[in-house]
């Protein structure tokens, strides 16, 4: 099943020297951009087809994993006192709502959640085929002094993370940071590993991870795709 | 969506859909400006020029904090204290710059077409800020992010533009923008200043201030150039504000939520009364801050920001 195309033709593909899938696009004056991540990156490129795989979580499975992770939350941090979640943009966003919202349930606490737009922070500015419309950061509380736990949906290169690290430091000193993904697929690039796994899923870098969450795609599902050339 | 374009050189190129990106784009780069820590690594590494053949102070220095601010390194050049007195050509002068690495070139010229010739012969980024009597692309966008903010829309308002309408690239660059996106825009001012000919470029052309500020929106108040009494289009100053001048009491005529815009710098008591510069009308402070907004956003979009509606991982 194909579950996304590319649509400009000038684009080729091709394979670097680390194994990145890489665009060549001759009217962005030659010059090359590689593809990393999540299935939105492949939006709008022609001759990529994704066929999805397996899936690998279906809602109940994602219920259960984002229950067990508020319980982690909580526990490692000894309660809520001084706790805040921020999701990054777009799907760690509803993510940290939900875990919010599990938090309220178990402890009857309402946890603060902020929204961190890491576009302005990323290292692939004129590398990346598809750069992302900026949006607002939202952390409508002062960051110094919280114990702060980052959410996002996947945990891959985590230069996301690095960057997300950078533009959190830029709002305040908190005085932690952990981080939470819904998904760990590995091929880390930099020293970054998460305090909270909702499930670890061994992957190629031919792969892709999907994850599907009802506040954005309509149903919460994971899945796992392979790209054909 | 995207920002195809290498240079930003006017409006009347832009589409609707890109001025609405560049507006949008602008939005968080606000918050940037108005947080703790003024400063992101975007641009880590890029070089922007500033080459001012005119004075300025806003823009120059909303052009220098801008750049500061999305982490590139910025550099002002004055004509008056460079090798441009030694008779060095603009493209000469351009060229050394690139040379030495800009890949930005914020031009401010006295003739109209500087920065499009500049854009033709340069791989560096040109951004006009200011070309002539032509365009002043990046006023114009500030002007309608602060409309855009203070009205939530730009569409169906009637703007009213206030002045010298014939030498004011500001002028220009405001009709183009506002009636791309949906505006209602009226010039007024002495025929002198105000000529028929800009009916060509859609809107409404009149000469008697109450007229043009009957149930307005929004009032640009532009400034009077003291030369242009000099050349004779103008009786006298003092003529000129008893007749156009926008006092408290013309202000009533406008819509009751109205906005006072005013590129600066301003004559009080000439085109503008105090009274009304500072009252609660105006968000001529707020320009200046939306100002360094915009051209933030410019930047990054121009140095390959904001391609497409794709959601990071």
């Amino acid at each position: 099943m194909v579950t996304s195309s590319f649509k400009f033709s000038p684009v080729r593909l091709a394979r670097n020297n680390s194994g990145l899938l890489i665009l060549a696009c001759p009217p962005c004056r030659g010059r090359f951009f590689a593809i990393s991540g999540s299935t939105p990156y492949f939006q709008g490129v022609e001759d990529v087809q994704v066929v999805t795989k397996a899936e690998i979580m279906d809602a109940d499975k994602m219920r259960r994993a984002l229950t067990r992770v508020a319980h982690e939350i909580i526990e490692r941090n000894r309660g809520t006192d001084n706790l805040a979640l921020v999701g990054i943009r777009r799907r760690g966003v509803p993510l940290a709502e939900r875990l919010a919202a599990n938090i309220r349930q178990i402890e009857g606490v309402v946890v603060p959640v902020g929204i961190l737009d890491i576009t302005l922070y990323r290292d692939d500015l004129t590398t990346l085929a598809q750069q992302p419309v900026l949006h607002k950061t939202e952390v409508p509380f002062p960051v110094v002094g919280k114990r702060i736990v980052l959410v996002d949906d996947v945990l891959y290169t985590g230069r996301t993370v690095r960057a997300a690290l950078d533009a959190l430091i830029d709002l305040g000193r908190p005085a932690w940071i952990q981080l939470a993904v819904l998904v760990d697929r590995g091929h880390r690039e930099l020293p970054i590993r998460a305090d909270f796994v909702g499930k670890n899923v061994p992957t190629s870098r031919r792969e892709v991870i999907s994850v599907h969450l009802t506040e954005v795609d309509g149903l919460d599902k994971v899945v796992i795709g392979e790209i054909i050339e | 969506m995207g920002f195809k374009h290498k240079d930003l050189l006017g409006l009347e190129q832009l589409q609707p859909d890109e001025i609405r990106h560049i507006l949008d784009t602008a939005v968080p780069m606000k918050d940037i400006i108005c947080r703790e820590i003024k400063k992101v690594p975007t641009l880590r590494g890029r070089t922007v020029i500033n080459l001012f053949y005119e004075a300025s102070t806003r823009t120059r220095t909303s052009f220098e904090l801008a750049g500061k601010y999305m982490g590139a390194d910025t550099i002002n050049i004055a004509t008056a204290t460079s090798s441009v007195v030694k008779g060095e050509s603009l493209l000469d002068t351009a060229r050394t710059l690139e040379a030495m690495g800009a890949d930005v070139v914020v031009i401010r010229h006295q003739a109209s077409g500087a920065p499009h010739f500049l854009a033709r012969n340069l791989n560096a980024a040109v951004i006009n800020a200011g070309d002539g009597t032509h365009e002043h692309p990046t006023q114009a966008l500030l002007d309608m992010l602060t409309i855009r903010e203070k009205k939530g829309r730009l569409e169906g308002l009637v703007v009213t533009i206030l002045g010298d309408i014939l030498h004011s690239r500001v002028a220009r660059s405001n009709i183009w923008g506002l009636t791309k996106m949906g505006a209602e825009v009226r010039v007024v001012g002495p025929a002198t200043l105000v000529p028929g000919i800009f009916r060509q470029m859609g809107v409404r052309v009149i000469h008697r201030v109450e007229e043009a500020l009957a149930g307005a929106d929004v009032i640009n108040v532009l400034r009077i150039q003291q030369e242009r009494q000099a050349k004779g289009l103008l009786p006298s100053l003092r003529e000129y504000a008893r007749m156009y001048a926008l006092t408290p009491e013309r202000l009533v005529l406008a819509a009751p939520d109205v906005l006072v815009l005013h590129p600066g710098p301003m004559n009080r008591g000439i085109e503008i009364h105090p009274a009304v510069a500072d009252g609660v009308a105006s968000a001529i402070t707020e320009q200046v801050t939306n100002g360094v907004a915009v051209r933030m956003a410019l930047l990054y979009l121009l140095m390959g920001g904001g391609q497409s509606h794709g959601t990071t991982d």
